[in-house]
């Protein structure tokens, strides 16, 4: 009886001691700079889509850092994002919320130029400086700088953006993950 | 006869070489309609030339080459381009790629030669810009711009590669029995161009016809043919520089760093062609083999459609499909609809007898076979668990991208894996991370600055509220928004006048007022150029070339709006006829009349403007980095100063013209 | 189907074809000096092992006749029963290959990633369970009948006036062990048991030596290859020679150790199995050298009599870290790439 209390005893100082340390690291080694934000907006696709209900994606990883907000809110990342932030943070994977998003194709807008009556509505609204043009003039959207995030259709006042799938290219192709017929018959 | 080495692994696969190798290279009728992709190289596409519609004649330049990698494509008979655009082409994706459509006229008319006679004499560029004229490009595989290969005059071993070590495929073994003169004459030139202290041509020992060609032909040239033990891949570049220097040229190193370069021998052959003959490069011997009634090779013109050689061959009623390359590294045909092009080296009809199916697949049981017998020397199947198990990561840590993709790995595996396939899997997947990660870190850049500029003007605006409240609190707000751009797209106008007469400066004496002008604008331009510069320096990750040149552009721009500002404050006049802008960045639908277009340039000027203010805020940012190098944040920081100054120039005068459109 | 296009014919099931060919020789050699028992408890192994495996595969929604046919349950089934003493009873061979099947190979995913010797792992189990009756070894040309034999290994009968000592006997090695421990005599005096033979055991040797020629044509067939084997015979003998020459009568000659016991059955048949052990020729190297030197210092210091199993076992849980730091370099590259990035 005794040589088990004296286990329990040893454990207990063992555990307490461990505790203690580990606390006090934890104080004494706190990284200043979060880089922790930075490590999170890499993750994000920098859409600035504002989907999270962030105006744009390092507001809300400034929100993911600070606990604020769930992994699971930023549609264009995908579930690949949400898996990777998942690592990242150490946390559960976590899918995005029923229907809360529908997964689309990465597209591109693209002003109809015979429509267009230069508001520069839209160029106010690009997050990225993606749409050139002036007031009373046609406005054009350079297609590799858009990261399609849709802001600009709603201040149009003659909707004249259309959204356009990026197409595969032989360029941007890529081999699909090779089919095994032996793997898994039924689920 | 010097030592030969060997490479670590390599297999023995059935050669299938005599199913073609027995007869001449024949030439085929020439097809009604030729396809010829304009992207026959690794680099750039050619940018078509020709219009729709045009003659053309056998030789002539269709596609000129954009940039520094590119080549260019030539018309491989006469006729006329009856379409430019999407057609299918050799590529395992079955997706589309522009190619030139020409309708031939039968009469296979052929432009004048053009040789480069004087080649000896010829500088390196010289040299280079012929070649991509000519559309020479390395005929192995990899479709490497010849001309980029060129111009290394420090070598020890040229190396030619008439290995030839994929079964089935047999063209350049013909080739080197029926034109080794003309091979050798190639090599020739790119020895005198390389100055090698050997010349090494490497044939495997299944081809005695060849060697003994070859050894003929270079009777007397110093060059050594040596007789290479058949053993797949021994025709991989860096194998073939292994076994006969003995040096192995690690992945990401060139070749030439390490005093080797190797050329195919088709390579030397066209190059041949190219600057003795004045040919460019619009056939290629090809090898049709496989189940054929006519197997064998033939001298294919470039653009030909598949079907029209196979039908020529007799296709076989049973065969299913069509292998483009050999059967260790090539793929299947998704259309035969696709022209011949310069990396087309064998078209393969697949049959049942020919390529049995492969037994199902197992779990890799880690046996080894495939470790032992890469030539990479890498470990396959961690390769393939990496892959499988999509931990990209881990896959490109254990050296993915050193595999050459040769398949020895996959024919030896015994539980019969698709182990090439989890690699192109694997490479593509980091290739298109590597792609979205470069987007996303531009357009976080572009947010930023974005972000910045924003909060900037406002701090302006509200400054210039308050300075303008203490001294005349009569006058009106800023003017309307509408006539504000009115006013902005009429300085821009004027701008272009101004910018038209800057190049001649003494036709007028300058009054104060515009020296001025005149000076700021220079020094604006040249803020915005080291900003501009310092950006793509900083940033190197996120704006390429382009960018750069576009930032270049946009500060160009942003000087002459600036000027225009000057100019109308000057009481210049507003209405000038409109030049073309350098800065514009997409070119305006030609229907659109003159002074549509003039507005329209004007806008697009005044955005290459604001990116231009971009460029001076990366400036402005790289100095605020302590890392930076001293003179690099003294020089930013007095781009970003004068950038501002100008800024804030242009700023008041476009006031000054707001208050005078109102008077 | 994609490139390449062609492929040599070989395949799983060859390979482990001819592994079980090269175990035909052992086997002829047992059931001469120890009569039919053996092939009894390859059969009964074998089935279970077949049906365990086509249990298991059915039950993880795999295709179960592929997987059969590539013989690899077999082979483990095998290489159990040879291990295993050939008179043990009915439910300890059983009990063994399916736990070596079930929990050492299907339970892990099946084929190609066990981490563990499935075989080794069954025997480890039935030795740790079941010690008193994994140490009755039939005698080279026993008192058993083939009848009798059937009968002890099915109902645990024997024939009358038949003790279950007159029947069995430890080991060798076990003797010699048990024997020192006791310390009673020196080596010298302890071999002239009837038991040894020239080397090792009277008829063990025999089979090691059968076990020997299969290797050899495993290795010509380039089955397997001939680092892990060479490796672990060298770590045996690195620890056996110097103890040996220091202490002659109290630690075994070196041949012996390579003889007696399992030694050539694990040097060509376990430690070369390629699953479990790690994929590079140093990896090989390093793999079985540490496989010798366990078994030594399990056998001449430890609880067990022979230690195969359990040094296999052991190493078998360093493979992962010794094919990680055995990775060769790429061509032309002189060390292998640095860890790209950061690992949680
Ligand atoms: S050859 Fe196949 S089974 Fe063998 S280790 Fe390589 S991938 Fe695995
Ligand atoms: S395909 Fe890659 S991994 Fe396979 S053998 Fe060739 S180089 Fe090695």
């Amino acid at each position: 009886m005794s040589g088990f209390l004296t286990a329990l005893a040893i454990m207990a100082a063992l555990a307490i001691l461990l505790g203690a340390i580990l606390g006090f690291a934890s104080v004494r080694f706190r990284v200043e700079a979060d880089p922790l934000v930075d490590k999170i907006d890499a993750i994000l696709p920098q859409t600035q889509c504002g989907q999270c209900s962030f105006p744009g994606c390092r507001p809300y990883a400034e929100a993911i850092a600070g606990g604020e907000a769930d992994i699971n809110q930023c549609p264009p990342g995908g579930e690949d994002g949400i898996r990777k932030l998942a690592e990242l943070l150490g946390v559960d994977f976590k899918p995005f919320d029923e229907g809360a998003i529908e997964v689309k194709p990465k597209s591109v807008a693209l002003i109809d130029e015979t429509t267009c009556i230069g508001c520069t509505l839209c160029i106010q609204a690009c997050p990225v400086d993606a749409i050139v043009g002036a007031a009373k003039q046609m406005h054009t959207i350079i297609a590799s700088e858009c990261t399609g995030c849709e802001l600009c259709l709603p201040p149009c006042p003659v909707d004249c953006i259309q959204m356009v799938p990026v197409g595969t290219t032989v360029a941007n192709w890529k081999w699909s993950y090779p089919v095994i017929p032996i793997k898994a018959v039924k689920a | 006869m010097s030592a030969l080495f060997r490479f670590h692994g390599g297999i023995h696969p059935p050669e299938f070489k005599a199913l073609s190798n027995g007869t001449p290279i024949a030439t085929p009728p020439l097809p009604a309609r030729f396809a010829v992709p304009l992207s026959q190289h690794l680099g750039n596409p050619a940018k078509a030339c020709v219009a729709l519609g045009e003659r053309v004649l056998a030789g002539q330049r269709i596609g000129d080459a954009d940039g520094r990698i590119s080549a260019a494509v030539h018309a491989p008979t006469s006729g006329v381009v009856s379409a430019i655009g999407p057609h299918a082409v050799a590529h395992p994706s079955g997706l589309l790629q522009d190619c030139i459509v020409i309708d031939s006229d039968g009469l296979d008319n052929w432009c004048a030669p053009s040789p480069l006679p004087n080649w000896q004499d010829a500088g390196d560029d010289e040299i280079r810009t012929f070649l991509r004229d000519m559309g020479v490009v390395g005929q192995g595989g990899a479709v490497f711009p010849t001309s980029l290969k060129l111009g290394v005059n420090t070598l020890e071993q040229l190396i030619v590669n008439g290995a030839e070590c994929e079964p089935f495929i047999s063209c350049d073994d013909r080739l080197m029995r029926e034109r080794a003169g003309e091979i050798v004459d190639g090599i020739r030139i790119a020895a005198q161009l390389m100055r090698p202290r050997t010349v090494l041509i490497g044939i495997e020992d299944n081809k005695p016809e060849a060697i003994t060609a070859m050894r003929a032909a270079c009777a007397g040239s110093g060059f050594e043919v040596v007789a290479i033990p058949t053993l797949y891949p021994s025709g991989g570049a860096k194998q073939l520089i292994r076994i006969l220097t003995g040096k192995k040229v690690p992945h990401g190193v060139r070749a030439t760093d390490m005093g080797v370069q190797c050329f195919n021998v088709g390579t030397l052959y066209s190059l041949k062609r190219a600057m003795m003959d004045g040919e460019p490069v619009i056939s290629r011997i090809l090898t049709l083999s496989g189940d054929l009634a006519r197997p064998g090779n033939i001298e294919a013109r470039i653009g030909t459609p598949f079907a029209h050689l196979l039908a020529w061959a007799g296709i076989q009623p049973d065969s299913e499909g069509v292998i483009m390359g050999g059967p260790m590294m090539g793929f299947d045909l998704p259309s035969l609809e696709a022209g011949v092009s310069k990396a087309s080296n064998c078209l393969i009809a697949k049959s049942r007898a020919l390529f049995p199916p492969r037994p199902p697949a197992l779990p890799c049981i880690r046996c080894g076979e495939c470790a032992s017998v890469c030539p990479a020397e890498l470990q396959p199947m961690d390769l393939y668990w990496f892959a499988k198990a999509k931990d990209l990561g881990r896959a490109q840590e254990a050296d993915l991208f050193d595999c050459i993709e040769c398949g020895a790995c996959s024919y030896v595996c015994p539980s019969q894996l698709p182990l090439v396939d989890f690699y192109k899997f694997a490479k593509d997947e980091i290739w298109a991370a590597e792609r979205d990660k470069k987007a996303a870190d531009r357009a976080r850049m572009r947010h930023d600055f974005r972000q910045l500029r924003l909060e900037r003007d406002k701090a302006e605006k509200a400054q210039r509220l308050a300075a303008r409240a203490t001294p005349a609190p009569a006058s009106s707000a800023a003017p309307d928004p509408d006539k504000a751009a009115a006013i902005r797209a009429a300085m821009a106008r004027a701008a272009e006048k101004k910018a038209e007469d800057s190049h001649a400066p003494a036709k007028t004496p300058l009054s104060d007022d515009a020296k001025r002008a005149a000076i700021e604008a220079a020094m604006t331009r040249a803020a915005a150029n080291k900003a501009a510069r310092e950006s793509a320096v900083s940033t190197a990750a996120a704006p390429g070339d382009e960018a750069k040149r576009a930032a270049i552009e946009a500060a160009m721009a942003r000087a002459a709006a600036r000027k225009a500002a000057q100019g109308a404050a000057a009481g210049a006049e507003a209405g000038a006829t409109p030049v073309a802008m350098p800065a514009s960045p997409s070119q305006p639908k030609p229907a659109i009349d003159d002074a549509k277009r003039a507005a329209i340039e004007a806008a697009m000027a005044r955005a290459a403007a604001r990116k231009a203010e971009q460029g001076v805020e990366v400036g402005a940012a790289s100095a605020a980095m302590p890392s930076q190098a001293k003179p690099a944040i003294d020089d930013a920081k007095r781009a970003a100063i004068e950038a501002a100054m100008a800024r804030a120039a242009a700023k008041k005068a476009e006031r000054d013209a707001a208050q005078k459109g109102d008077n | 189907m994609h490139a390449p296009y062609i492929a040599r014919p070989s395949t799983v099931s060859v390979i482990m074809l001819k592994v079980l060919l090269a175990l035909l020789p052992a086997i002829a050699v047992s059931v001469w000096f120890y009569g039919i028992a053996l092939l009894v408890q390859l059969s009964l192994a074998s089935a279970t092992a077949l049906l365990a495996e086509a249990a298991m595969l059915r039950l993880r929604g795999v295709p179960v006749a592929p997987f059969l046919k590539d013989g690899s349950a077999l082979l483990t089934a095998w290489l159990l029963a040879l291990s295993m003493p050939a008179l043990g009873a009915w439910w300890l061979i059983v009990v063994a290959t399916l736990f070596a099947i079930v929990v050492g190979k299907q339970l892990y995913g099946g084929l190609g990633n066990n981490p563990f010797n499935p075989a080794m792992v069954g025997f480890a189990v039935a030795m740790v369970s079941f010690p008193a009756q994994m140490a009755h070894w039939g005698m080279p040309h026993g008192p058993l009948d083939s009848a009798a034999q059937l009968a002890w290994i099915f109902s645990r009968e024997l024939p009358a006036g038949l003790s279950l000592d007159a029947i069995s006997m430890a080991t060798p090695l076990d003797y010699l062990k048990t024997q020192l421990l006791l310390g009673g005599s020196d080596i010298a005096s302890l071999k002239q048991a009837p038991m040894f033979g020239h080397i090792a055991g009277v008829g063990s040797e025999w089979v090691a030596l059968a076990y020997l020629g299969g290797g050899l044509f495993l290795l010509q067939q380039r089955v397997i290859s001939y680092q892990a084997p060479l490796a672990m015979l060298a770590g045996l003998t690195a620890l056996a020679v110097p103890l040996w020459l220091w202490q002659p009568a109290h630690y075994v000659d070196p041949l012996f150790h390579l003889v007696a016991g399992a030694t050539l059955l694990a040097a060509f048949f376990i430690v070369t199995d390629p699953v479990s052990g790690p994929t590079s020729a140093r990896g090989k190297l390093i793999f079985g050298f540490g496989v010798g030197l366990l078994i030594y210092v399990i056998r001449v210091f430890g609880g067990y009599p022979d230690a195969a199993a359990f040094a296999v076992l052991l190493m078998n849980i360093a493979v992962p870290l010794i094919d990680q730091l055995t990775r060769p370099p790429a061509f032309g590259k002189r060390k292998r790439t640095k860890k790209a990035g950061q690992h949680a």
